[in-house]
């Protein structure tokens, strides 16, 4: 790797997070489990397999349209162990608090937690504090493990994408991010969006119960809809193509990617999911996904070829096509 | 709603395609000027939809393309004062200076933030008065206009911490330049949309009066593209050679004349160094006399220096239509989009990154 | 090498206005473009109006932005 220093870009979610991981981290600690890169790796315990991920949340500000840093914990540690069709068992939580840190803050954050987790069905089972001094930790860091039991007869993996399969994802790109960037009151933008932080599990269990043949699901949290598929697409081998009129981006989320020239295709997204599912089970799983309310938007966007493999293909919207990569940096706001 | 201005029945671009192909009689060679239209017609997929006939190349209008590595070092160098605030847009976070880039720098401590208008510069200036500020201001005559009023307006104001590094270029005598060089072969140009809303058409005469090709000034919807293009294959069908505006939702033959008083009474025409294309004469602009003030270059005792491109980069002649991203060989393998060698590969509009993202 | 939006005035408060872009509202600076009124279209750049639109105008360039939805423009 280039850099000699850690960057913002290293942790945008795209190529240079890709990056770090890959060339850094996985020569440390690298094995078959940790390899695969699924959002939660899967254990094989006696009879059953356990779902085991961890992640952190850093998010500024703690509180936005939508959600907050608590409830994001949640959904993200739920979300990435329904992304490998697991019923999540348990969550343990670590908070980094700040020195001065209000206890109405944590009170609310706590609520929160509480309350998300009761969405989801899921108990915090573990927990632990550390406080550090003014300045270090802008106000609350958590950290998460998650684990979960993976439903029995499913294998959802980033590389079993097969040609054939029709890709569906549940609902709008981009609230997440720009909820949060109109938060934090930048760029003198306002605006009513709400980030879409919310737990999958219940919506990915209605689908597998459907259809446990479904191949690859995938969040597209950070580096966005572009960067999930593009890594699928590698991670199978496989062509991937798109319609770009069927993916959905909100007026108000359009308007500050026209103004702030972002590309909505490389936002987050915090309470959606990509699934690749065997064509003849696609409509199916598409209709039970429209009963849940957070799959309501549900639609068809593409699906998994043959050629042009690794490469993810977008049908654009006057018929010709774009080649999507993945999020190569750090989106900053341009003027050109 | 008057639908001879409009689109009309036209408007559909499988029509507008079938045009296109109908007129597309030999190989066309069209330059689009302006970055944004780069970016446009890759993310359209127009690339991939117009006649094999029609080439279209990129030309100079990208400003972060066009900033030469040597300004970047020198903002770097003003960046590094303790009490220096560095403001900038966020396309120039991250073309690489000849050590550094300004993202990097930022990295490493140095007080460097994004904003997306000149006023924000002013209002960091008011909330930190203790802290000097000093705005990169990169961009061409869409953008010159805004930074000139903020430059009203922080004179008005009394803001006396608030400096400007002046990197704006001129569009019009940089195409004359290219075009006297007698290298560039191009049948016409697709002419930037957004400075010619500032500009109007007449600045683009020459072009027809002189050189005997034509320009159409573009709107940047596909459809827009598809039209631009459309418009100058007629031009050729029926002989003539002229500069016409397709933008005319937002652009008027006198442009803004109000924005171009402003522009003139802050700023006046220099020569400027241009990557790639070398010096050009009265195509860069600098604040007036009585506003030196407030020029970083005057205040900063920070000379410019030349620097180098890096070798092998093409991104000179990339930017003047003579090679395409692919034919460099750093395209793709030592330059990428996360590591970039030229601007071209770092600016969103610039060539390399448009067709490394996009094309292929 | 120029991001250009279209969006209309909903308030004018001295020489800035608060323009409206799909639901999204940012403050701009009519420094620019002085002659305008509550409901006009403008172009904005880098936080500033570059030019008013005819409102058919504006509608056309937003309708374009849509043209996707429809895949053709009547």
């Amino acid at each position: 790797m280039k850099e000699k220093n850690i960057l913002l870009a290293h942790g945008a979610g795209g190529k240079l997070s890709h990056d770090i991981v890959t060339k850094l981290f996985l020569p440390f600690l690298e094995n078959e489990l940790l390899s695969a890169l699924d959002d939660s790796a899967v254990i094989p315990i006696e009879r059953s397999r356990l779902a085991f991920t961890t992640d952190s949340y850093v998010v500024k500000p703690l509180f936005f349209p939508g959600g907050d840093i608590g409830r994001l914990s949640i959904c993200g540690t739920v979300n990435d162990l329904a992304m490998v069709g697991a019923r999540p068992l348990g969550i343990s939580a670590s908070f980094i608090l700040e020195e001065g840190l209000s206890m109405e803050i944590l009170e609310r954050v706590l609520s929160s937690i509480k309350n998300a987790a009761m969405e989801a069905d899921v108990m915090v089972v573990a927990g632990d504090t550390k406080v550090v001094e003014h300045g270090a930790a802008e106000g609350l860091f958590i950290t998460t493990s998650g684990v979960g039991i993976v439903l029995e007869g499913v294998d959802i993996k980033s590389s079993r994408a097969t040609p054939g399969d029709v890709i569906i994802i549940s609902g709008s790109i981009g609230d997440h991010e720009i909820g949060i960037l109109l938060a934090r009151g930048e760029f003198s933008l306002k605006g009513e969006i709400k980030s879409d932080c919310a737990p999958l599990n219940n919506l990915v269990q209605k689908m597998l119960k459907e259809c446990p043949e479904i191949h690859v699901m995938r969040d597209p949290t950070r580096g966005g809809l572009g960067t999930v598929l593009w890594e699928i697409a590698n991670a199978s081998d496989v062509g991937v193509v798109v319609d770009e009129e069927k993916i959905i981006v909100s007026e108000e989320v359009r308007g500050v990617c026209d103004l702030l020239g972002f590309d909505p295709y490389y936002l987050a997204n915090e309470g959606k999911l990509v699934a690749f599912v065997p064509r003849e089970d696609a409509e199916r799983v598409l209709e039970v996904m429209k009963t849940d309310p957070l799959g309501r938007e549900s639609v068809i966007i593409g699906k998994v070829v043959d050629e042009n493999r690794r490469k993810v293909l977008l049908k654009t919207h006057i018929g010709g096509h774009r080649i999507l990569e993945p999020l190569s940096s750090v989106q900053f706001p341009r003027i050109c | 709603m008057n639908k001879g201005r409009r689109m009309g029945k036209d408007g559909n671009a499988t029509v507008m395609l079938r045009k296109i192909s109908r007129l597309a009689h030999r190989h066309f060679r069209f330059m689009e000027v302006c970055g944004t239209h780069t970016v446009s017609i890759f993310r359209s997929g127009i690339r991939s939809l117009l006649p094999e006939e029609i080439e279209l190349v990129s030309g100079p209008g990208c400003p972060v393309c066009v900033t030469p590595v040597g300004e970047i070092d020198r903002a770097i160098s003003m960046a590094a004062s303790e009490d220096v605030t560095l403001l900038t847009f966020g396309d120039l976070m991250r073309v690489p200076g000849t050590y550094s880039s300004l993202s990097q720098e930022r990295a490493m401590g140095r007080d460097i933030r994004v904003i997306t208008s000149p006023l924000d510069a002013l209002e960091v200036a008011v909330r930190e008065p203790e802290r000097r500020i000093i705005f990169f201001g990169v961009g061409f005559e869409t953008t010159s206009p805004a930074i000139a009023a903020a430059v009203k307006e922080a004179k008005t104001r009394g803001i006396s911490n608030f400096y400007l590094i002046s990197s704006q270029r001129l569009i019009p005598p940089a195409m004359k330049a290219l075009l006297s060089s007698g290298n560039v072969k191009i049948d016409g140009f697709i002419l930037p949309g957004h400075v010619s809303v500032i500009i109007g058409r007449e600045p683009y005469s020459f072009i027809s009066s002189e050189f005997s090709l034509t320009g159409v000034i573009t709107g940047f919807e596909a459809l827009d593209i598809l039209e631009g293009i459309y418009m100058l294959l007629c031009q050729y069908n029926e002989g003539r050679s002229e500069i016409e505006i397709q933008y005319k939702r937002a652009v008027r033959k006198e442009g803004n004349p109000l924005a171009l008083k402003i522009m003139n009474e802050v700023f006046k025409p220099v020569s400027a160094r241009w990557r790639g294309l070398g010096m050009i004469p009265e195509s860069g602009i600098v604040l007036r006399e009585e506003l030196k003030e407030m020029d970083a270059a005057e205040v900063f005792n920070v000379p410019y220096e030349d620097r180098p491109d890096p070798p092998g980069c093409l991104c000179g002649e990339i930017l003047q239509g003579f090679k395409s991203p692919p034919e460099c060989p750093l395209f793709g393998t030592r330059c990428v989009p996360q590591d970039p060698v030229g601007p071209c590969m770092v600016s969103s509009e610039g060539s390399c990154a448009a067709f490394y993202k996009y094309g292929g | 090498m120029c991001l250009g939006v279209p969006g209309n005035i909903v308030s004018i408060e001295g020489n800035s206005a608060d323009v409206n872009f799909g639901g999204i509202t940012r403050r701009v600076s009519l420094m620019l473009c002085p002659d305008v009124e509550v409901g006009d279209y403008v172009l904005v750049h880098v936080g500033f109006a570059i030019q008013r639109l005819e409102k058919e105008d504006a509608l056309e360039t937003l309708r374009l932005f849509e043209e996707f939805k429809k895949g053709q423009y009547e």
